[in-house]
């Protein structure tokens, strides 16, 4: 589907969005029970990512920033009582800047607690204005080692992401930070030393969750005809994923 | 058959406290009449703390309960432990029993020996027989003649005077588990009151109500109230003639706390020594009780230690009730329930939390004793409860997955803050409202009858009285509902006819002479219908809406499958499409109801709620238009069908919160299942968002909520090692089980289930 390009005079309500599926959580993407938009379509190709079914923006049904707040709306009274929040994930959210900064804004003036969660491989499309309505970054640094970050993902680097953590900190927007934990392919030492180092200097980031692979998402690529990359691979064991933690906690973060 | 026994008991173990035994009690409203509402609300010393305070079992509880444990694991092998098969069970027919006597707190069994279960056949003999003869005991010729020739049972009453139509729906499975064969249960007895005011005060209390009823004209009501009377006075005779059996005075009030539980129990003990009833709830104690241990421990006679022993030692006992059923009624009902429903927390009218240390001891017992179903703990759940309470109530569904929440914000403005349930989700008011059980009705199989012109879509029996089948292709909807509401109509009338026989025979075979004795009179009445399958008929109903559904007839005409082309929007997504149709079909079946005359003026309530007869519901209803397969499990009481719910718990808990209360007052419940990752990393924040999750099911007007917090894989584990989780308790609708009890099938639907976690 060809996205027109519109005039920037639109109505915000009217932006026209593509959504692959909305959830509720709790616990699991930020803090309380969130409404969870998934937005469809991502740059990256993660050979562990679970949701290949949002990689393409066209999978996603189209809808207006009216439409999804309409459907937040169903579920603010809950979110307000139990605590929460709601959370722009995808995909990735930020391939849908203009979409998503409404969206956020709305959240925001609705008084719901926001975050994003994000690669921030596209970072740069972040405006100001996106941010400013952001309560929370979920980032998601896929790996340290440029060429590792390559592998993992084949087709993004490491560099934007970089360039985005520092932003967000430099704004006092609060980090917590996720970093998937496959074996054989990200659990390098000097890999996860390297991405702890750099967390470790943001001075916004809450905490780090250390997201141990899991091959649940296999049967998505079964569906899509796609060759499933990681379909050898094995969870990280329980000491694997204590050494890596370990590594965050080292360096006085608080890892999950 | 009254037997007397010595069995006096040490005389220190029962420290009398002074000759008063309302010393120190405030207030003046329950002391010259019968109420002990008034008394806990003029002497609850509401706690605000957390859980510090609690402490863990005694050595002493602890060896008992070991003592049990290896019972257990031998009841769990026969399927029962023992039976006394000659003994017609009244309050005083078995001698006194004992578990360890020198060990135990609180005494008094059913029978004669811990886990021998009683017959009692004034429900019906075929139960009776069919329990034994399923256990290898055989049935005394003895009683089988005295309750064949001598003495009518309820059972025998009920299919004397059942029409042909309830009998032709009860065959067909559209109507299912009516207690037409045994005891209704769902009579909370107001045990509190023999502790408060000793048992002849409550007898003096029924002769004068007798007394002022003497110059009433003599109709049948009024005649029929005096004897109900005189059986509830003998009963109360007879209750302190086995409490002298253990070496009590009951006669006159409590004076200790554990005089207090004491009493009370035994007040409860013989509501279950002569009354095999579906649910023989408790009410709501813990906080009355609280203000006696309180009492106690500011005279410092008792420690938090001793306290806690206390409680600990009454849930024991409360573990060990047992009915012989059938393996049938088990098979319904998932293991061996009793639902020893106790009642716990809320808030007062006004605004003051009824939470009190002894709120937190009962849960605590979960710990002392381990997981347990029963007594099936039941928090009374309001975002006014103080925060302590409720992290330390989420911290023990974390930990257990044992205890079942309601909505007290619902609850309270309806019927009163001195509310209890039956059962799962039947509130009432305690000692002042009573209700006639009358299971379930079959939802999604009347839409089936509605396409089929009344013929059963199984048998082809013409079950509901002809009307003209559907006979388009492709279901129209408006059609399909007419037709559906005619059904309905039919239904309701039949429905309520068994309901109106049932209650007549019982009441006038099977009296419940304690617990009625432990009512005020005249007490208020409630007709409690139900509905099974209502996500099945609601998601099919918005398949020939949304979608296109066409049907498949058999050489007779008769639908027997559907195809669905297209999609629709499935109840539990928070989408008024669909949530829209179940709220109708609520309020629509509730309005036919209401439509029916009830046995002595009962008023109609409904529930939506299954316990895990869902499985057998399922089981005999055919294909339905959702494109569910014949035989497949419906969905537990008000849930959406299994994995239709795509947009996780807090989704599917609001389209169930949309069912209107006002038209379902017996109760609406929801069973969830969520992983403790799919509610936070830390188990601070697993606790504080689990809190979260309840407070907003509760302010969106939720009604109920099993709360499990488990693994599938556990699940798994668990049904491939049952000798490694004897104590697995997982919440099925509005009560809880042994998950190693169930029957495979059982555990199967279990796990199929939606459990929200996320990936």
């Amino acid at each position: 589907m060809a996205w027109p390009s519109r005039p920037s005079y639109v109505p915000a309500g009217t932006v026209l969005g593509s959504v692959h599926s909305f959830d509720t959580s709790t616990g699991v993407d930020g803090p309380g029970t969130r409404f969870v938009a998934f937005l469809a379509g991502c740059p990256l190709r993660c050979r562990f990512c679970h949701s290949p079914d949002t990689w393409y923006q066209r999978s996603g049904r189209a809808m207006t920033v009216d439409d999804l707040v309409t459907e937040i709306r169903r579920y603010e009274r809950f979110i307000k009582v139990a605590g929460g929040g709601v959370t722009l994930s995808g995909g990735e959210p930020l391939q849908q800047p203009r979409f998503t900064a409404a969206v956020l804004r709305r959240c925001a003036e609705l008084g719901l607690h926001t975050a994003l969660d994000t690669s921030g491989f596209l970072g740069d499309r972040a405006t100001p204005e996106l941010l400013d309505a952001t309560d929370l970054v979920l980032l998601d640094i896929k790996s340290w080692d440029p060429a590792t970050y390559r592998r993992v993902t084949r087709t993004g680097a490491v560099a934007p992401t970089l360039r985005f953590a520092h932003r967000v900190a430099e704004r006092g927007i609060p980090i917590w930070i996720r970093f998937v934990l496959v074996p054989g392919l990200t659990d390098d030492p000097a890999n996860v030393a390297g991405v702890a180092d750099f967390v470790a200097a943001l001075p916004t980031v809450q905490r780090v969750e250390v997201l141990p692979f899991h091959r649940l998402g296999a049967h998505k690529y079964r569906e899509l005809g796609l060759p499933y990359p990681c379909a050898d691979t094995e969870p990280p064991t329980p000491d694997l994923l204590d050494r890596v933690r370990a590594q965050f906690t080292d360096r006085g973060l608080v890892a999950r | 058959m009254v037997q007397q026994h010595s069995t006096a008991v040490r005389p220190e173990q029962h420290p009398r406290a002074g000759s008063d035994p309302w010393r120190g009690f405030h207030g003046d409203a329950w002391r010259d009449t019968v109420d002990v509402a008034a008394f806990v609300r003029d002497n609850v010393t509401p706690y605000r703390g957390d859980a510090q305070f609690l402490t863990g079992p005694t050595p002493r509880t602890t060896g008992l309960w070991d003592r049990l444990r290896d019972m257990f694991t031998v009841e769990r092998e026969r399927g029962i432990y023992d039976v006394d098969p000659h003994t017609p069970a009244t309050i005083t027919s078995h001698a006194p029993g004992w578990i360890d006597r020198d060990r135990e707190l609180i005494v008094g069994l059913q029978t004669d020996a811990p886990l021998r279960r009683a017959i009692m056949p004034n429900g019906g003999l075929r139960m009776v027989e069919n329990g034994l003869t399923a256990y290898g005991f055989a049935m005394d010729p003895q009683v089988r003649r005295i309750f064949t020739t001598y003495r009518k049972t309820h059972n025998a009453g009920v299919f004397d005077a059942y029409p042909a139509d309830v009998l032709a729906a009860r065959r067909s499975h559209i109507v299912t588990g009516l207690p037409d064969a045994y005891g209704r249960g769902r009579i909370i007895g107001d045990y509190r009151r023999v502790a408060l005011y000793g048992v002849d005060r409550l007898v003096a209390e029924r002769a004068a109500i007798k007394a002022s009823l003497d110059d009433r004209p003599g109709t049948e009501e009024v005649i029929r109230d005096r004897e109900e009377l005189a059986e509830q006075i003998r009963a109360l005779g007879e209750l302190k003639e086995m409490a002298a059996g253990y070496g009590h005075d009951i006669s006159a009030p409590a004076t200790t706390g554990r005089e207090a539980i004491q009493w009370l129990y035994f007040a409860y003990l013989a509501a279950t020594k002569e009354q095999n009833g579906a649910a023989m709830s408790l009410g709501r104690t813990s906080t009355f009780v609280d203000v006696y241990l309180d009492r106690d421990i500011a005279e410092g006679r008792l420690t938090e230690s001793a306290a806690q022993e206390l409680i600990d030692d009454f849930v024991i006992k409360l573990r060990i009730i047992r009915f012989l059923r059938t393996p049938e009624y088990d098979e319904l009902f998932s293991g061996d329930p009793t639902w020893v429903t106790e009642a716990i927390g809320g808030v007062d009218a006004g605004g003051r939390p009824l939470v009190t240390r002894t709120s937190f001891r009962f849960l605590q017992t979960l710990y002392n004793l381990g997981p347990a179903p029963e007594p099936n703990l039941t928090v009374l759940w309001s975002p006014d409860l103080p925060t302590g309470f409720k992290r330390f109530c989420a911290q023990v569904s974390l930990d257990t997955s044992a205890i079942q929440y309601e909505n007290d914000d619902l609850i309270r403005p309806v019927y009163s803050d001195d509310t209890a349930i039956a059962c799962c989700v039947s509130a009432m008011r305690v000692g002042k409202d009573m209700q006639y059980f009358g299971a379930r009705a079959n939802l999604a199989k009347a839409l089936l009858y509605a396409i089929n012109g009344g013929r059963d879509e199984i048998t082809g029996e013409q079950v509901a009285p002809a009307t003209p089948p559907v006979t388009d292709d492709v279901l129209d909807y408006d059609t399909v509902l007419a037709a559906f509401d005619r059904t309905l109509d039919w239904l309701a009338r039949t429905y309520v006819r068994a309901l109106n026989v049932i209650h007549y025979m019982h009441d006038k075979y099977a009296y419940e002479r304690l617990e009625m004795a432990l009512h005020d009179h005249p007490v208020h009445r409630f007709l409690a219908t139900g509905i099974a399958g209502l996500s099945v008929a609601v998601d099919s109903l918005s398949a020939i809406r949304h979608a296109q559904v066409k049907v498949l007839r058999d050489g007779t005409g008769l639908v027997t499958d559907y195809t669905v082309d297209g999609d629709y929007p499935a109840f539990g997504n928070n989408d008024d499409r669909a949530d829209a149709i179940a709220v109708d079909l609520v309020e629509r079946f509730m309005e036919k109801v209401r439509a029916q005359p009830t046995y002595r003026g009962a008023e109609p309530s409904l529930s939506v709620l299954t316990i895990t007869s869902n499985v057998v519901y399922g089981k005999h209803t055919g294909n339905t238009p959702d494109g569910r397969r014949a035989g497949e499990p419906f969905a537990p009481g008000a849930n959406p069908m299994n994995g239709r719910d795509t947009h996780g718990l807090v989704a599917a808990a609001l389209s169930v919160a949309k069912l209107p209360y006002a038209s379902a007052r017996d109760g609406i419940s929801l069973t969830t299942t969520v992983t403790p990752d799919g509610l936070g990393r830390t188990r601070d924040e697993q606790i504080d968002n689990l809190v979260g999750v309840l407070d907003g099911y509760t302010d969106a007007g939720g009604f109920h909520l099993n709360v499990n917090v488990l693994d599938r894989a556990t699940l798994e584990d668990a049904m491939a090692h049952p000798e490694r989780y004897p104590q697995l308790t997982i919440r099925v609708s509005g009560y809880a089980v042994n998950f190693v009890r169930l029957t495979r099938e059982q555990q199967r639907d279990v796990i199929s289930r939606t459990v929200h976690g996320r990936l």
